[in-house]
């Protein structure tokens, strides 16, 4: 077999056949989304209004909880969400994506991979919708302070975003197969889904950690805090692409950055890291159990 | 070497010594916490169950190969594992040229999208590009005779409508193999002719074809060879004349028999009341 005759014609079962598979990628996503949008009255709409009402909500509980006065603690608040929305969103789907499709799966050969890939993408494409809702809010600020809210650095949120998609992606392929053998894993990852979220800093921030280490020094204890902060700041990917994704939308409009919320190289670097890490454990473990798929669905 | 290489380039279906083998689990777990609970008490124990056993078969470009056997013979498995879509546990399965299988018609159907959709769908599930199917659209409209309902959703089709739309897209296409498993059983007369005669055509074109039915006149018509399966082994193979007339020999000597019980067990109850 020649090269071009193997780029053409990848192994069977590996993640390069998903390129062969390409426009039934675009099937598959479009169907998701027309599915999620037709025939409901506000349509698109609602992929804005709830992350809208969410972080009003949302809001107001925290700054009345917290009392810290982050500056344009909305737009805060709900770049934090979108991001973390995005991951739990994909990957959840991506979970049941072998399991709803055994029908599928059992009549007919496509490469089976492309049906957690169908739900990451179209969750991403959720998640580029839901960018309006923080279009809307950086739009009030705009009004309201009189001072712009945009600047060109929001284009930059490209980079967390396609971190974020990697990442999901391995995520995603992972429990794909897990759920195929254990279709209990569906309550371990609500739970420790809940637990990340409450380790990824949506509606607190690390500098919080910080002022409590300080305070923990003066009174002469450990500061635990400040091992706390840096666990969530140094292992926790979805609170590097969050961080990352803040420094592009909420930062160039603050006039004072804090030092926690200065985004470094190294972010970047370990960001890619653990997508890239990720996405190799997802393929690994679904290529070596992807033959067995159709005894147990 | 160089023989069975040569000989072997005259099939595109080889498969060879094929077992398939199932873990015929006691109880079918798949879920953590029954893992666990069978792992501590050591019930975790699986049953090995056997549905093809070294099964070989050699089908050349063009030929029309009929497959029957009772029900649970392994004709599904053996046209699962040609079809890729099962790996087998031993042995290997080589594959020259596009398989559309038409193990279920309408396996990739989603009901809730209208037919327009699901033909796009249908289309990209049996790895044809968007742009071949733009060229065929009409063509598979037409087969399917679906003019009027291309933008309703499928949900709303009786069974007999959604297997002409799953036909006329697996069969548009022109694949180099085509395998049937007793899908036209549902579909009127007229649909049900109107695929016999597309199979036949694609026949003449040098299509390949796998046809699996219990219906002995249909599989007369349309087949020149013939493999006989019966619980995962092959009784035979070969002209199709000679294996129909000793599969139905067979069925119609354990038909007899059966009726033979069947009045003994009838006979014995009533002799003791």
């Amino acid at each position: 077999m020649s090269v071009i005759e193997k780029i053409k014609n990848p192994p069977e079962g590996s993640f390069r056949e998903v390129f062969k598979y390409k426009d039934l990628l675009i099937q598959l996503v479009t169907r998701d989304i027309k599915l999620k949008y037709r025939r409901s009255f506000l349509g698109y709409v609602w992929s804005v209004l709830n992350p809208l009402l969410i972080m009003v909500i949302m809001s107001v509980v925290f700054s009345f909880l917290f009392q810290r006065n982050l500056a344009y603690f909305p737009i805060y608040l709900l770049a934090g969400r979108t991001m973390f929305e995005f991951v739990h969103q994909s990957s959840g789907k991506a979970l049941s994506g072998i399991t709803d499709n055994t029908t599928l799966l059992k009549k007919t050969y496509v490469s089976k991979f492309m049906f957690p890939l169908s739900k990451i993408t179209s969750s991403m494409v959720d998640f580029v919708f839901s960018l309006g809702a923080l279009f809307i809010v950086m739009l009030v600020f705009s009004i309201t302070e009189g001072k712009c809210m945009f600047s060109l650095w929001n284009l930059a949120i490209v980079i967390p975003i396609i971190q974020a998609y990697v990442f999901a992606m391995g995520l995603g392929f992972f429990l794909a197969q897990l759920h195929v053998f254990f279709r209990d894993i569906r309550y371990i990852y609500n739970a420790v889904m809940t637990m990340w979220m409450y380790c990824s800093a949506i509606f607190y921030d690390i500098g919080m950690f910080y002022s409590k280490a300080e305070k923990q020094i003066a009174q002469g204890t450990a500061p635990y805090a400040a091992h706390l902060a840096f666990i969530i700041e140094k292992f926790n990917p979805i609170y590097i692409y969050m961080k990352q994704f803040r420094y592009f939308i909420w930062v160039p409009s603050l006039d004072k950055v804090s030092a926690y919320a200065q985004v470094t190289s190294q972010d970047f670097l370990l960001g890619s890291l653990y997508a890239l890490a990720m996405f190799a454990i997802g393929v690994f473990f679904f290529k070596r159990s992807q033959d067995k798929f159709i005894l147990y669905i | 070497m160089s023989e069975i290489l040569e000989t072997n380039e005259d099939y595109v279906i080889s498969v060879d010594n094929v077992t398939v083998r199932f873990n015929k689990a006691t109880e079918k777990i798949n879920d953590l916490k029954e893992y666990f609970v069978k792992l501590v008490k050591h019930e975790l124990m699986f049953q090995e169950f056997l549905a093809l056993k070294d099964v070989s078969l050699h089908v050349k470009k063009g030929e029309a190969w009929a497959i029957i056997g009772t029900n649970g013979s392994g004709k599904s498995t053996l046209l699962k594992v040609i079809s890729k879509i099962l790996k087998p546990y031993k042995g290997s399965v080589t594959v020259k040229g596009s398989i559309a299988s038409l193990i279920e018609l309408g396996a990739g159907i989603d009901p809730k999208l209208t037919a327009r959709e699901n033909i796009y769908l249908n289309g990209c599930i049996l790895g044809y590009s968007k742009k071949f199917i733009d060229e065929k659209f009409d063509e598979i409209v037409e087969f399917s005779e679906l003019e009027e309902f291309l933008d309703s959703p499928v949900r709303n089709f009786s069974s007999g409508m959604k297997s002409r739309l799953g036909f006329s897209v697996a069969t548009m296409i022109e694949p180099d193999i085509l395998i049937v498993d007793e899908v036209l059983s549902v579909g009127d007369v007229l649909f049900r002719k109107k695929c016999m005669n597309k199979m036949n055509d694609m026949l003449s074109k040098g299509t390949t074809l796998l046809f699996v039915s219990h219906n002995m006149s249909t599989v007369r018509t349309m087949c020149k060879k013939a493999l006989w399966l019966n619980n995962g082994n092959v009784v035979c193979q070969g002209d199709i004349e000679d294996v129909c007339s000793r599969y139905t020999e067979t069925i119609e000597a354990m038909k007899a028999e059966e009726k033979k019980k069947k009045l003994q067990a009838a006979k014995k109850p009533a002799g003791k009341h």
